[in-house]
């Protein structure tokens, strides 16, 4: 391979990467207007609408603010770790949105088949982004520890361990749609529940959806599973010694966290880009896709305007007793749905495609 | 309530539900935002803001020097000298109050027995250096007259409650 092969190729995947990577953090600029606009509308506030119309510049301000405020790194703190953390929080969730395919197209036509819209369309996707969003729990860990502040560890502590709790009844969720979508590949995955609504798996799995949705509020420290930043007890959780951009760098992970967790929720639950109703198919399929996440955020942002928050002890008995339990109990009925004679008609109707 | 019934209420989480149907249902609600320097709430005639010296109608001014409610102020933020004038009566020479000491209780006014010294509704004097929020005898004059038609409803207001 030439050198200018090689830079071409180089060049078009920044280019696949500046494709995902922008509108991503655009839309987590968007979604913390959006979050401050609805819950002061569920408080009976009007919410911010003062920076451009209707508010809508505000994000560019608060982000221009960051921007330009001092980074203070303590002088205890330990240089690299402190500096390397925001971004080792933040990478694993922009990077997991590689396998995450935004829909298909044929480009008005141009193309005689559906080509899948993503950077890549992995095989093993599904495991993809749970090992790598798994990753964003060093970053937090980095952060509390090297902060040397007691604060910041502890709440850098309390969310390790509330990540790893939820990631396991998470694994478990999937693991059931693994088992009616025999595959691993989103693309395929999505393929599986080709139809109206009532071929989604949010209807045989309906438990499971919701450990798993729940379960993702869990993961990306989102209230009411927001104990890491408990500020009544400890100010801020692992961010408290961060200013400026490592801050924003921060917040911008979790907000790219939770637009993962939805568009995996809508993908593997809500059927995708498909159509709710087949008649409605003349609408893009990226447009469902998008605005699945979009309601499944909306979701996260109305859970936190109405749920006060877990005590320590609830939510590790919510995620290891109620969780773990309900989703292995699921994980077993389905099997023996599929095996079962009689059952496995029935359930076959949302495995089309997979011989038992 | 049975136990069948509060399993089914936990598992199928209604209450959650519920509270959702709750928050969503104020989504929708009107809102009760004042919107600050466009829109302001209305002030009772008894607001306790910035301070005004009053006149009588003939222009003489109203302060007798009794310095009552220097005598009252718990804040110590009163400081009042006087002597007698030519026609024989007693008038201040000073009357100075310093606003960042002023805790806005109303006693001056309340100890004052002629309605010299009065708190306006005016709340917005903020400035930038703390040296002019310290109020001279010409500073609450001028005040009084700028605002004496709304003083003299607001006390008229108020008048029957005293």
């Amino acid at each position: 391979m030439s050198w200018l092969e090689v830079g071409k190729l180089a060049g078009l995947w920044a280019l696949e990467v500046l494709a995902i990577a922008v509108p991503v953090a655009l839309s987590v600029a968007y979604i913390t207007y959006a979050e401050r606009r609805i819950i002061g509308w569920m408080q009976i506030r009007k919410g911010c609408n003062r920076v451009g119309w209707a508010g809508l510049l505000q994000p560019i301000a608060d982000g221009l603010k960051l921007f330009l405020k001092e980074t203070i790194i303590p002088t205890t703190a330990n240089k690299f770790l402190f500096v390397a953390a925001p971004v080792m929080s933040l990478l694993p969730a922009l990077v997991a949105f590689a396998v995450v395919p935004f829909g298909e197209t044929t480009l008005g036509g141009l193309w005689k088949t559906a080509h899948v819209m993503a950077i890549s369309n992995l095989n093993v996707g599904v495991l993809y982004v749970m090992a790598i969003s798994g990753l964003g729990i060093y970053g937090i860990l980095m952060a509390g520890w090297a902060s040397n502040s007691k604060y910041a560890f502890l709440g850098a502590i309390r969310s390790t361990c509330q990540m790893v709790s939820y990631e396991v009844s998470m694994g478990f969720a999937i693991v059931c749609v693994l088992m009616l979508s025999g595959s691993l590949n989103l693309t395929e995955i999505v393929h599986a529940q080709a139809g109206g609504f009532w071929h989604w798996y949010w209807i045989p799995l309906l438990p499971v959806f919701l450990v798993f949705f729940i379960s993702g509020v869990a993961e990306t420290n989102r209230s009411p599973f927001d104990l890491p930043e408990g500020e009544s007890e400890l100010v801020a959780g692992f961010f408290v010694e961060y200013s400026g951009m490592w801050f924003a760098t921060f917040s911008l992970a979790e907000y790219a966290a939770m637009i993962l967790i939805s568009r995996m929720t809508s993908i593997m639950f809500m059927g995708g880009w498909y159509a709710p109703f087949p008649f409605l198919d003349f609408i893009p399929g990226t447009v469902w896709l998008l605005g699945k996440t979009a309601f499944l955020i909306f979701v996260f942002i109305w859970f936190r305007a109405t749920f006060p928050r877990y005590r320590y002890d609830q939510l590790m008995r919510l995620g290891w007793k109620v969780f773990l339990p309900w989703t292995l109990a699921w994980i077993a009925v389905l099997g023996i749905a599929i095996y079962t004679p009689g059952l496995s008609d029935v359930i076959g109707f949302w495995r089309p495609g997979v011989t038992p | 309530m049975s136990l069948a019934r509060r399993t089914a209420k936990t598992w199928l989480l209604v209450e959650l539900f519920r509270c959702l149907m709750l928050t969503g249902k104020y989504l929708f609600k009107k809102k009760i935002t004042v919107e600050y320097p466009e829109e302001r709430t209305p002030l009772s005639p008894r607001f306790r803001g910035l301070h005004a010296l009053r006149r009588y109608e003939s222009g003489e001014e109203r302060c007798i020097a009794c310095k009552l409610c220097e005598v009252i102020c718990p804040a110590l933020a009163i400081t009042i000298e006087s002597e007698e004038r030519d026609d024989g009566t007693r008038r201040t020479t000073r009357y100075d109050i310093d606003m960042t000491k002023c805790i806005y209780c109303g006693l001056c006014q309340e100890a004052c027995p002629v309605d010299a010294i009065v708190e306006t509704q005016v709340f917005e004097f903020a400035t930038e250096t703390r040296k002019e929020l310290n109020y001279t005898k010409d500073m609450l004059l001028e005040v009084g007259a700028r605002y004496e038609k709304q003083i003299a409803a607001n006390i008229a207001a108020d008048a029957r409650y005293r």
